[in-house]
């Protein structure tokens, strides 16, 4: 888009937050004036909140807490509809030995693969409601997203057809980086469209802003309101193949972000940390930056997720210590 | 001038690094009169966890190298306890309280043994593998392969000897292994683990745990990512309730042995550590 700007349709409260059209003026004026971050400060303050001790029941209910919360993830260039159904398998029942364990929210694949997730789930898919399993697509030519409009739209459009209740898609890094905010915002705003069912209804959208790619705090902050402005319904920081992935200063400053847009508007935003997020030790202090930063309401799936895949393991390992008192190993839960 | 005592306090030995005890805690070690010689760091369980967690991880690279690789790094070994002869001799006189003689004595079974113990690394397999006779024109093999991770409890009575005894037979086959020194003579196993970290092992193949082994031993031997359990040294515990924990997960168990001839050098401590693995194979593709 130019600065001659085609004002089309996002998200209305961000329509009323700007004086005029939508522009890419508009919204370079509108973020570049977003105040710097104090990131010695940031890293401090994520730094204190991963000290806290979690211990006993409280450690047992954070541990179902996180397994209610992840995104079960499979992102290969080998999957397989084996492979995918197998993800299926571990997400409706993830510890066979013991059937209180909670389901997790969704199982993220490929678009193409989600056909067969849909078969495989079955009666637990969600299918648009809020209980039961949902699926998540990656789409936008992820991870890259370095793929002209038209062929993320239709990629977009295929993962809903099929049956994601979700999509999980890629911002242009190099057109944000390069400053063509508007370019950026127009995609999503775009993606949001195509993600729009035959009854109305939208999958929810997921923006990936793959934050390891954009190099300072500001960045991600501005990526983060840019993505909110256009109308994600979740800001996800990585699409788990660029190091480094998701951190906990970065997820503490897009729930920031989250607070921030809260208090402005009232609306609701998830956020969706993934990548390099692999024992309950590291999540749990994830569980303990949402709820000191947005409050106790955002741990619920609709809300907050954990992109992961490994992570799941290590939360059952943790999860069968608790529940038999002696250390379990990886031979007692399902090989990835 | 006289000069100023540098007492030391020493670490664990956990994935080839050197971590204090996740629990802060330390312990002297003192003479057979008592007197001041060390601290060393008192393990808790969740120091044997993460042992654990390294010796698994270090199986696949250890089990997966050659065998002949496996001895050279364990005469390696051999070469540099050589090269430390006089700190552990001095060590054991401090602290078991004999005489230089008899810690030399000890010193040198203790590397003869370590020696031998290599040595068997590329020839156990031939002695205790077989090539057994079927009704088919089918070669059968049985051959040994290490089990995994093993826990061991080393005797406690014995500085270095002790140690060697236990841990270089469970080496040998490309186990790993996660020990408990001695308590109250811990100074050669520490010296050991120094000895260890400047060889050709890799992280996490060894991993020494100081302090109590009533504490610690129960958590390794209901571990169910541990596959077996040597408790030598374990009899002043009770040990029979170790061996009850360790049967929940189908450990293989070996019992405690006292007496001087505690741990002798065999064969078969070798092979108590293995699983025999038997594959067929067709003679001929014709």
């Amino acid at each position: 888009m130019t600065d001659t700007h085609k004002a089309i349709a996002p998200r209305p409260t961000a329509l009323e937050l700007f004086d005029g059209p939508v522009t890419d003026a508009n919204l370079r004026r509108y973020l570049e004036g977003i105040p710097g971050i104090d990131a010695v400060g940031l890293e401090q303050r994520a730094a204190g909140l991963g000290t806290r001790s979690i211990k006993t029941t409280s450690k047992k209910r954070a541990l179902d807490t996180i397994i209610g919360l992840i995104d079960l993830t499979t992102l290969e260039g080998a999957d397989t509809p084996g492979k995918v159904r197998s993800l299926v398998a571990k997400a409706v029942t993830p510890d066979a030995s013991d059937p209180s364990t909670p389901r997790v929210a969704a199982v993220c694949v490929y678009g193409d693969m989600v056909p067969y997730a849909v078969e495989a789930l079955g009666v637990h898919h969600a299918k648009g409601t809020d209980s039961g399993i949902q699926v998540a697509a990656v789409a936008t030519a992820f991870p890259s997203g370095r793929a002209s409009l038209a062929i993320k739209l239709s990629d977009t459009a295929d993962a809903v057809d099929a049956g994601a209740d979700e999509i999980d898609m890629v911002i242009d890094r190099g057109a944000f980086l390069s400053g063509r905010y508007g370019q950026v915002f127009d995609e999503i705003v775009a993606v949001k469209e195509a993600c729009r069912r035959p009854d109305g209804s939208y999958a929810h959208l997921k923006v990936i802003l793959e934050t390891g790619e954009l190099n300072t705090y500001d960045n991600i902050r501005r990526a983060s309101w840019l993505a909110i402005l256009a109308g994600g319904d979740f800001i996800k920081t990585s699409t788990g193949k660029v190091a480094p992935a998701a951190t906990l200063p970065v997820t503490l400053l897009m729930l920031e972000v989250v607070r921030d847009w809260h208090r402005l508007t009232g609306e609701k935003i998830g956020v969706k940390p993934a990548g390099g997020i692999r024992t309950s030790k590291d999540a749990i202090k994830y569980l303990v930056t949402v709820a000191e930063t947005v409050g106790e309401e955002w741990l619920q799936p609709h809300l907050f997720r954990f992109g992961a895949s490994s992570l799941l393991n290590d939360v059952l390992l943790q999860r069968q210590k608790m529940t038999t008192g002696h250390y379990s190993g990886a031979d007692y839960v399902t090989i990835d | 001038m006289s000069r100023l005592a540098v007492p030391k306090t020493y670490k664990l030995y956990i994935g080839g690094k050197f971590p204090r005890s996740e629990s802060g805690r330390t312990y002297e070690v003192v003479t057979k009169k008592g007197a001041f010689l060390a601290n060393a760091a008192k393990a808790s369980r969740k120091d044997a966890r993460d042992a654990v967690v390294a010796a698994r991880s270090a199986v696949s690279g250890w089990a997966n190298a050659t065998a002949y690789n496996r001895g050279q790094v364990l005469y390696r070994i051999a070469e540099l306890l050589e090269g430390r002869r006089a700190q552990f001799i001095d060590e054991i006189v401090q602290s078991e309280a004999v005489s230089t003689a008899a810690a030399t004595r000890q010193v040198d079974e203790a590397i003869d043994r370590w020696v031998w113990y290599a040595g068997w690394a590329d020839k156990f397999v031939q002695v205790t593998g077989n090539a057994n006779p079927v009704s088919g024109p089918y070669f059968n093999l049985s051959v040994p392969e290490p089990t995994g991770v093993v826990a061991i409890v080393a005797p406690q009575d014995s500085s270095l000897l002790g140690f060697v005894s236990v841990v270089a037979p469970a080496l040998v086959a490309g186990n790993t292994v996660v020990v408990l020194a001695s308590e109250r003579l811990p100074l050669s196993a520490i010296t050991l683990s120094e000895v260890l970290a400047t060889s050709d092992v890799p992280g996490g193949v060894v991993n020494i745990l100081t302090g109590s082994a009533a504490e610690v031993a129960p958590w390794l031997a209901s571990h169910a990512d541990v596959n077996a359990l040597d408790l030598t040294g374990a009899g002043a515990l009770d040990w029979v309730d170790l061996e009850i924990a360790a049967a929940e997960t189908l450990k293989r168990v070996l019992r405690p042995e006292g007496g001087t001839d505690a741990a002798a050098p065999s064969l078969d401590r070798i092979t108590a550590l293995t699983e025999t693995k038997t594959v067929w194979h067709t003679k001929s593709l014709i």
